[in-house]
């Protein structure tokens, strides 16, 4: 036994036969109500079902025909086109966040503390408020009047400016000593090599974080799609499968296919990076 | 992120100029000499500007122009009415916005205080190093990285309303059900809780998580010194010891729940019998399904006015509380 970390219940550090048995029972309990239902995805996924009653987490035999289906039905499509949104949108939204951080941590200007409220403020205006408007509006962009609906750019540049991502850039660039950067002015170096040879390569963890949420964030997406998709040559994974719910001719085990296929890259995402997952949670909810 | 961080920090590196050690920090010639190193005064800005612009685009001129189509009849082709609050008193009076409204306070409370119970208890149950709850922890939290429309559409399966259906068959090991779930109107509301602490209770958890490690151990051993049982220890140590985490969860939560789409939309689209209906699959619905803009974006509007108040309360609170 290690140093004793005394925790809240005393549970965990509980060594009886009768605590352990406690330990082992909720264990399991836990595992079966927040894993169980996955579980079940996955085995329902490689099944035979023809009927929702028919789902398990005990397999029965072995098939890829769901896969197969699947594809038939254009998943395959969707799941190119989630990856292209993805891919496309978190680039957009990583060098926009580090960016912005660069000049928020490191540079002192009139109207400094407008342009940070600003950022705020976009905090409180989530999708979901302004869906009717931003569906207006992308069908025909003010000034540059481009029309985005239909298109997979219309669901990548509204995310592509996250207040999340930029005020972690923005916090965790702060910390990084003001000696090299001064040692790099006397060299003579200008702010575009400061912030790209100095700054930027001391923030790698920050990156795990913003890149870990960007993902989840954008993978997640499902109005924003709604909105401006019109036809299925633009559905991303997740809205695709609502249709094929919808279709009569599509088994159960189809849908689960394609849903297995929805969740792996993030979850996927989340046990490579978990620690960058579990850091940037509590401090984006704790430092509020 | 506060100004005056960053000040004291950015004069000494304005001071350090070489060969200007004398120019700490201000008069015209330190500038001069700074401009010429670390660039002109739109500098910054010229780093802000792709962010700006985005957020310009995508964020306030949506929310200005739901504020002027909230006051507009919208036509497209044939050009927008102005109505004055016409919107605002159609939405009001509307016997569906108001069942949508309510039902929609139901669901962020329901999910809000269940998800945080659920998620406070599995902290507790869940605190401590070894491997092995890394591992149960880590499995717990999966739901909260699946996609909402793959928790919706594997829900809907686990709900299906005959006796063998999944959750059914569980049901029946206890004796009860069958149940309806989101087929029943009695049971609709309560499914789509379910589903919505299921996927929020473990993200409350690693959060609870999180702010437990900050809690005093010294505590715990003076609360076991005086003889306090264990109930007594989390009630009068770690509880107040987490005041912080539960006010920012309740906030994060009760906006997330008001402005609840995506799984009301694929588990019920507000059925049955609009037992299930909430503000954004009705302001969906209005917008784009009947072509009424100009009365969504008053609800719109109206949903953004709730969660400013709800911000607003909850961080006067805290203020309060702190002082």
């Amino acid at each position: 036994m290690s140093a004793p970390t005394e925790t809240a219940l005393g549970l965990t550090e509980s060594r009886s036969v009768g605590g352990r048995i406690l330990k082992a029972v909720i264990y399991l309990l836990v595992l079966t109500v927040f894993a169980g239902p996955l579980l079940a995805l996955l085995v329902g996924a490689f099944g035979h079902i023809k009927d929702p009653t028919q789902l398990s987490v005990v397999p029965k035999g072995f098939t890829l025909d769901n896969f197969r289906i699947a594809f038939d039905q254009g998943v395959l499509k969707y799941l190119l086109n989630s990856f292209f949104v993805v891919g496309f949108g978190l680039l957009l939204q990583v060098v926009v966040s580090v960016l912005a951080g660069y000049a928020l941590a490191r540079k002192v200007f009139p109207g400094m503390t407008l342009a940070l409220v600003a950022i705020l403020a976009t905090l409180m205006l989530p999708e979901e408020i302004l869906a009717l408007p931003l569906s207006v509006i992308l069908s025909d962009l003010p000034v540059v009047h481009f029309n985005l609906i239909g298109t997979l750019a219309g669901m990548i540049v509204p995310l592509g400016a996250w207040g999340f991502s930029i005020l972690v850039m923005t916090e965790f660039m702060k910390d990084v000593p003001r000696e090299l950067e001064e040692a790099a002015r006397i060299d003579g170096a200008g702010d575009l090599r400061i912030f790209a040879q100095i700054i930027l390569p001391m923030c790698k963890p920050a990156l795990g974080v913003i890149g870990v949420f960007g993902f989840t964030m954008i993978w997640d997406q499902y109005l924003l799609p709604l909105l401006v998709s019109t036809d299925s040559s633009s559905y991303t994974l997740p809205l695709a499968l609502r249709t094929l719910r919808i279709d009569p001719a599509v088994t159960p085990g189809v849908v689960m296919a394609a849903s297995l296929l929805a969740l792996l890259p993030s979850v996927i995402v989340f046990l490579f990076f978990q620690r960058s997952f579990v850091s940037g949670l509590s401090s984006g909810a704790l430092k509020g | 992120m506060s100004l005056d961080q960053a000040e004291p920090a950015a004069r000494a590196a304005a001071g350090s100029a070489p060969r200007e050690p004398a120019l700490r920090g201000g008069g015209t010639a330190g500038r001069r000499g700074r401009s010429r190193r670390s660039g002109r005064w739109w500098t910054p800005w010229l780093f802000l500007a792709p962010a700006l612009l985005l957020f310009l685009y995508f964020k306030f001129i949506p929310m200005a122009s739901a504020l002027t189509m909230s006051f507009q009849d919208v036509q497209p082709y044939l050009g927008n009415r102005w109505v004055g609050t016409e919107n605002y008193a159609t939405v009001l009076q509307s016997h569906g916005f108001r069942e949508a409204a309510w039902h929609t306070v139901v669901l962020a409370v329901g999910e809000t205080v269940g998800a945080m119970s659920l998620g406070f208890a599995l902290a507790l149950l869940m605190e401590g190093q070894s491997r092995r709850l890394g591992f149960v922890r880590s499995a717990a939290f999966l739901p909260v990285v699946v996609p909402l429309a793959v928790v919706a559409e594997l829900w809907r399966i686990m709900y299906h309303p005959t006796g063998d259906g999944m959750l059914n068959s569980v049901l029946g090991l206890v004796g009860a059900g069958p149940s309806g779930f989101i087929n029943d109107p009695d049971t609709s509301m309560a499914s789509i809780m379910l589903t919505g602490i299921w996927r929020g209770a473990p993200y409350d958890m690693m959060i609870f998580l999180a702010g437990l490690t900050s809690v005093d151990r010294g505590l715990y051993e003076a609360a076991k010194v005086d003889g306090a049982s264990r109930w007594q220890r989390v009630w009068y140590v770690t509880v107040p010891g987490l005041r912080s985490v539960f006010s920012i969860l309740f906030i994060l939560a009760a906006i997330r729940g008001l402005r609840v789409f995506t799984e009301v939309f694929l588990l019920t689209n507000g059925g049955p019998n609009g037992s299930t209906e909430v503000v954004m699959t009705l302001i969906y619905k209005l917008g784009l399904e009947q072509n009424r803009l100009g009365v969504g974006a008053a609800g719109a509007v109206l949903l953004f006015v709730a969660t400013l108040i709800l911000t607003i309360i909850v961080q006067l609170l805290r203020r309060r509380e702190s002082k």
